[in-house]
């Protein structure tokens, strides 16, 4: 059930185009990831917001087939 | 908005200042995720209500519908959905989080 961090980024700049994100595979078991995503899309947004944006993108994998994906959002210096 | 666990979910988030929808209770959390969020309200001394998710499968998947979020620990306060586990952690570590409860008038006992 687990997924590759590929997909995970794949799917994130699927939903939300200008996003950079980093990945970080934090056991080195495919199941527990952090994600650093920044976008502009996120500016005036609050961080729940954000965080659902990411969800979003991510098409109902996160909480099942993605177990741990610690997220962290910010929007781009000057944006 | 008649479906019945939506309805239990708002009485509990106006009834109670804060909530935390988590996995386990305060004293036994049963993940790593809750078990994190349960230190930092203790750490402020926040008194709260903990409701057990793995109790009620309607329930556990009645809270991800109704917040639109899609992992569970998830924190009310006054009956505002401030986030998950990263969310929480992230406002604790800058001082937001103890903010928020102060300007809801949410008292924080010890530090």
């Amino acid at each position: 059930m687990a997924m590759d961090a590929s997909q995970i980024e794949r799917l994130i700049r699927d939903g939300i185009p200008d996003a950079k994100v980093k990945i970080e595979d934090l056991r080195g078991d495919g199941d527990h990831y952090a994600a650093h995503v920044v976008s502009a899309a996120f500016a005036g947004k609050s961080r729940v917001q954000q965080h659902q944006m990411v969800y979003k993108a991510l098409q109902g994998k996160m909480g099942n087939e993605l177990h741990a994906l610690a997220l962290q959002t910010s929007v781009p210096d000057g944006a | 908005m008649s479906n019945p666990v939506f309805e239990r979910i708002k009485g509990d988030i106006s009834g109670n200042d804060v909530v935390l929808y988590m996995k386990g209770t305060p004293v036994f959390p049963q993940c790593g995720f809750s078990a994190a969020v349960v230190q930092v309200l203790s750490n402020l001394g926040v008194k709260f209500k903990g409701i057990n998710v793995l109790e009620d499968p309607s329930l556990r998947e009645g809270i991800k519908q109704f917040s639109s979020w899609p992992t569970i620990p998830q924190l009310y306060i006054k009956g505002e959905f401030v986030g998950g586990c990263d969310i929480v952690r992230e406002m604790y570590e800058s001082g937001e989080l103890q903010d928020t409860l102060k300007s809801k008038g949410v008292a924080a006992a010890a530090q």
